[in-house]
């Protein structure tokens, strides 16, 4: 019987000939990533009675989840960090600035086909869109790793889903997966690793797979696989911070489910508020008055995403009463914007454009909403009070239908904003 | 072997419900942590808690971040169990790790309602609610040695002779 990709990487980093599905290994993962939280976890660390950092190049620490420092406690935060990496010789850290973990980790090259990558955060998926297997952990799993560089780790079944067709634009991966996760739910691949495929996947582009990839934790999933391909080595060469081996699935692995989509056609998707898997085609939302409209985040913040609400936002403004948040996920992406020009049609058009980071999307900081408003976002999480006040709405959707609709002043339709993909 | 009173949940209970964001880069105490429990699903919950209560909810608790103070301050509120249809597998961790015993149930759990009591055996591995006795299946062996030491740091240091 042929092995899924999540059981030859995990036999693989466990020294084992095969996995089965259930079974438990230790493993050491290649790369470790922890963020804003790597002050809690250092003072974990400390608890254990473990001096150093076993093996510092491990570790990946980026500082975005509230950046710049908006509290005197986040600035201390920050600055226990940098004495933590420094006492720590840990080299691979990224101060303020640089950009969301899930941005700045591919940029670096740690995020290699094959590699097996553990961050204390929950959206660590998105390296599988470079043929890693990334899962989320806890703070006290990453203060062991810390420790001692070792895990377990239960090898989940398989999920197979094939999409075919090919997205037009304006319609992005955006749509797609919460299409996905609307249709199987917010546990429809609970514990399951998920490998995305087919002709939709193979054509779209490395940005337009991390959003499969960094979303695939919404429906409950371990890791969001995507085979590695030209595009990925293309990406990697002359970046990749180390040697590595993509692995493919065994062409007669065996998967719990195999599920198919259609990219052609595809409406828009919005999720509506609390949850993520409370999807419905944009006809259905079309016409709800928004206060606040946000591109950007480790989902929706790369160039694509910001040249697509570009286009759509040229030449227009905002509407009255309506705030435009623009967050690029990485100094690089707001360096190109501000090379193509994107930055000066945004402000022209009269959005507010925020620096690289997680900005108000986990409600800590920069840009959170009162109690009674409506924010559209291009984020990967509507829960209740997640962007501030437990009053709030969040609905979510791709860049191309934030940007039409933070002209309108309501949920729009971006084709209507978008015809025959000119304007 | 635990008798607790239930808080009853439905499915998908996220950790930005159980534990808001704008709290988790602050450096709060897991005492302080239990102040804000269930703070965005239910404001009676962390005013009402008692030691020892259990909670009992659906399908996928604790979906979304991987904010382990969602583990921690139910803990830290007294809670002596959680009963769930299914988990998310990082709050599945982070519960583990932090000490607090999950039991993934499906049977009953319809029948549970807020105020009720259950009792657990988990040498037996069952959950016994008005007469009912419902069987859990035991946890993995490496994953119940890490709940039978306190969680993953005592675990830890017991591992690297560090006690």
């Amino acid at each position: 019987m042929g092995m899924s990709f999540a059981q030859k990487v995990l036999a693989a980093k466990a020294g084992l000939q095969s996995v089965a599905v259930g079974q438990i290994v230790e493993i050491e993962p290649d790369y470790c990533l922890s963020h804003d939280n790597t002050a809690a976890i250092s003072k974990t660390f400390n608890k254990i009675g473990v001096e150093r950092v076993k093996y510092p190049e491990r570790f990946v620490i980026v500082l975005d989840h509230t950046v710049p420092a908006s509290t005197e406690k986040y600035a201390l935060g920050h600055k226990e960090i940098r004495e933590f990496v420094r006492e720590q010789g840990i080299a691979n850290f990224y101060d303020a600035g640089v950009g969301i973990c899930h941005q700045v980790l591919p940029e670096k090259g740690f995020a290699l086909p094959g590699a097996l990558i553990l961050g204390s955060d929950s959206h660590t998926t998105t390296y599988g869109a470079f043929g890693a297997f990334s899962a989320g952990v806890g703070r006290s799993e990453m203060a062991v790793l810390y420790a001692t560089g070792k895990i377990w780790l239960k090898t989940p079944a398989s999920f197979k889903i094939v999409v075919s067709g090919k997205l037009e634009e304006p319609i992005t991966s955006k749509d797609l997966i919460l299409k996905i996760i609307g249709d199987i739910g917010a546990d429809g691949a609970l514990y399951r690793s998920i490998e995305f495929t087919g002709r939709a996947i193979e054509e779209m582009s490395l940005s337009s797979r991390m959003v499969l990839s960094n979303m695939a934790i919404e429906c409950g999933a371990k890791n969001g696989y995507i085979a590695p391909d030209k595009k990925t080595f293309a990406f990697l060469d002359g970046r990749a911070v180390c040697e590595y081996t993509p692995v493919y699935p065994d062409a007669d692995a065996k998967y719990e489910k195999v599920l198919e989509f259609d990219a052609t056609r595809l409406d828009p998707q919005v999720a509506k508020p609390h949850t993520v898997d409370n999807v419905s085609p944009i006809e259905e939302v079309a016409g709800t008055k928004i206060d606040q409209a946000l591109i950007g985040t480790c989902t929706n913040g790369r160039l694509e995403d910001l040249r697509l609400a570009g286009k759509i936002l040229s030449g227009n403004k905002v509407a009255d009463g309506v705030r435009l948040l623009i967050l690029p996920a990485s100094q690089q992406i707001l360096l190109g914007a501000l090379k193509e020009g994107l930055i000066e049609t945004f402000v022209e058009a009269g959005a507010l454009v925020l620096n690289p980071g997680c900005g108000p999307c986990l409600g800590a900081h920069q840009g959170v909403v009162a109690p009674g408003e409506v924010c559209l976002s291009t984020a990967n999480r509507n829960f209740k009070g997640r962007m501030g006040s437990r009053d709030a709405e969040i609905y979510l959707a791709s860049p191309a239908t934030v940007a039409a609709s933070a002209i309108t002043g309501v949920i729009t339709d971006p084709r209507a904003e978008f015809v025959g993909g000119t304007k | 072997m635990i008798e607790g009173r239930v808080w009853k949940y439905g499915d998908d209970v996220n950790t930005d419900v159980i534990f808001p964001g704008k709290y988790t880069y602050q450096p709060l105490e897991p005492a302080e942590m239990a102040e804000h429990a269930m703070e965005n699903l239910d404001s009676s919950f962390a005013k009402e808690v008692k030691k020892g209560d259990v909670i009992v909810a659906g399908y996928n608790f604790g979906c979304g971040s991987s904010r382990e103070q969602a583990a921690t301050c139910l803990k830290a509120a007294g809670i002596a169990a959680v009963i769930a249809k299914s988990f998310s597998r990082i709050f599945f961790r982070n519960a583990i790790n932090n000490g607090l015993p999950v039991i993934e149930l499906e049977d009953g759990v319809d029948d549970m309602e807020k105020g009720d009591t259950v009792s657990i055996d988990f040498e037996a591995g069952t959950v016994t609610h008005k007469g009912n006795a419902y069987h859990f299946p035991a946890l993995p062996k490496e994953v119940l040695a890490i709940l039978n030491d306190g969680g993953l740091i005592p675990h830890v240091r017991k591992q690297l002779g560090r006690e």
